[in-house]
């Protein structure tokens, strides 16, 4: 932390526009997403039963809690499609994460040995795509993946295979998708804490007789662990509950928890069980979020 | 080998190599393929530029690009102040109040999935009865790109040194006058390329405005999306192209601003 700086006072002053805006907006339709998962399915505009009224009084606000149910989440538990997404939704994240890591650490180690005036270039070059549309990517892959698109073309011609392969909607596509598009999430931390690394710990490995695979093993990749939570997080978080990537991508047999979440909206309009979805999304995301939460405002606010 | 162990291998090289590659190249075959004369999208039939022209007798396109740019900039603007000020009050603020809530409810958003606050924001707008159009997608936008501004002005906030503000306070300006006249033209340059990273995570965004937006007001990502699941088009390829170039645009500028940055301190990098 910097010492008390004499800005103190008119700094707090400055949160007040940005405090409101996102309690405004961030954290009280929380609030709305909670009170319409405890209210009932209807056939109306907007299409849920109000739960309360205030200004019909006090009776009102008592027939409201009276109406207040659990229908919403009993059904997402009685139901094979919502837990099956859940599940879905985790393990893709999982492994998803998995594999960002075994093909982020070699780019990102790369990166952190180049010599720094070339780390810029390289850092530069891995935000890049990060700035360019994701649905724009996922389309390029579409380009690729198609049934005539250019991958059969190359494994043809090169007499790999003997006719085409199916390979958009499937799972690999999927994960394909994934991992190029949450790549720069994973790399940017695991550079940030292998750059710092001290070069000496790995001399002093060497000198003490360690082969440069030992060495990475008991001095680099435990030091670089922060970088790795990190990354593990800004990918998994978000990746549970990705929704373009799988509906472009994947087949339609076994959906991801944001597909059914935008399926319930959007196609059935059933807007409680839609939100009661997202009320348990968020749950599931809790522990993970306060983790992230912990670890970013360390980094932030230590200094990098 | 050996006694260096820190010396670039060639394993290193080639994992570099190897990653940029597979990050470039898709984007690389599908801007070549924008300038395919074939219409089917997998044959090479010579160059051509008619799928762009096809692209300004799109009027439904043209509409919805006209109304993301709006959306991008309007937001980011709004994004920009807010997350300057945030930064401002997370880097110099010390503790204050609900400074613990202030910086969760910052970083959340930065992971939080999109179906969530898409979904959140829509009941809010649905509840207070708020006309869905262009200014809820605008609010939905900005309320997500101020908590990256406010990253990228706070990590230069930090790396700044509170010397020079006491300074200026020493030699008789009133905060707000030190503010503006020491600590935001060097801080300039990441409020910059701030505002640049969210004009183009607006013009990126489909789920969060698919939720909030009205009917009638479509974005470009929208557009592009219920064209993607028709199937590939070669038409989308050439506005793909074209968003990409923007984009290409946007960060050019953004890397002006930050090598600006770097040469009056250290640090502040685009993200």
């Amino acid at each position: 932390m910097s010492p008390r700086s004499i800005f103190t006072r008119p700094a707090r002053l400055a949160a007040i526009a940005p405090y409101l805006w996102m309690a405004l907006f961030f954290l009280v339709p929380f609030l709305f997403v909670l009170k319409i998962s405890l209210s009932q399915t209807a056939i109306a505009q907007p299409p849920y039963t109000p739960v309360f009224d205030v200004a019909e009084g006090w009776d009102a606000i008592k027939a409201a809690f009276a109406a207040l149910s659990l229908d919403n989440f009993k059904l997402l538990i009685s139901d094979d499609l919502y837990v099956l997404s859940y599940v879905r939704s985790l393990m893709v994240a999982a492994i998803s994460t998995a594999i960002l890591l075994v093909v982020g650490y070699p780019i990102a180690y790369g990166m952190a040995r180049l010599p720094p005036r070339w780390q810029s270039v390289a850092m530069m070059l891995v935000i890049v795509p990060f700035w360019t549309s994701f649905l724009i990517r996922i389309y390029a892959w579409i380009n690729i993946l198609q049934h005539d698109g250019l991958l059969n073309q190359v494994l043809l011609a090169l007499h790999v295979v003997s006719s085409p392969l199916v390979w958009l909607s499937t799972d690999s596509a999927m994960y394909l998708g994934i991992v190029y598009s949450y790549l720069p999430f994973m790399i940017l931390p695991l550079y940030a804490t292998l750059s710092k690394l001290d070069p000496a710990l790995l001399e002093a490995a060497s000198d003490l007789g360690a082969s440069p695979l030992q060495a990475f093993w008991r001095v680099t990749f435990p030091l670089s662990l922060p970088g790795v939570g990190a990354g593990a997080l800004l990918c998994f978080i978000p990746i549970v509950g990705e929704f373009v990537i799988p509906d472009l991508l994947a087949g339609s047999d076994a959906l991801m928890i944001g597909q059914t979440l935008w399926l319930e909206f959007f196609t059935n309009k059933d807007w409680p069980v839609a939100s009661a979805t997202a009320v348990v999304l968020l749950f599931l995301l809790l522990a993970p979020l306060l983790l992230y939460d912990r670890l970013q405002r360390r980094q932030l606010e230590e200094g990098r | 080998m050996a006694s260096r162990p820190n010396r670039l291998s060639s394993f290193n090289i080639t994992a570099l190599a190897l990653g940029l590659a597979f990050l470039y190249l898709p984007i690389v075959i599908l801007i070549i393929y924008s300038f395919n004369a074939s219409r089917l999208v997998t044959v090479w039939g010579g160059w051509s530029l008619q799928w762009y022209g096809e692209f300004f007798h799109d009027q439904a396109m043209i509409d919805a690009a006209w109304m993301s740019l709006r959306v991008g900039a309007t937001s980011a603007t709004l994004a920009t102040v807010l997350g300057t000020l945030a930064a401002v009050a997370l880097a110099r603020g010390a503790g204050f109040k609900g400074r613990t809530l202030f910086s969760g409810m910052l970083y959340a958003p930065l992971v939080m999935p999109e179906v969530i606050t898409g979904l959140s924001l829509l009941l809010l707008f649905v509840a207070i009865d708020a006309e869905r159009g262009f200014w809820t997608v605008v609010i939905a936008h900005t309320t997500l790109t101020m908590c990256f501004v406010s990253v990228v002005v706070q990590a230069r906030l930090s790396a700044l040194d509170p010397t020079l503000e006491e300074a200026a306070m020493d030699l008789g300006c009133d905060p707000a006058r030190a503010f503006l006249s020491v600590t935001l033209p060097l801080i300039l340059p990441s409020v910059a390329a701030g505002w640049m990273l969210a004009f183009t995570l607006s013009l990126d965004d489909l789920v969060i405005a698919s939720f909030t937006t009205g009917p009638g007001s479509a974005t470009l990502p929208i557009r592009i999306y219920s064209e993607v699941r028709l199937g590939v088009k070669p038409e989308i390829n050439a506005i793909c192209t074209l968003v990409v170039a923007l984009i290409a645009l946007v960060i050019v500028g953004a890397s002006l601003a930050s090598k600006i940055s770097d040469a009056r301190g250290k640090s502040a990098s685009p993200l």
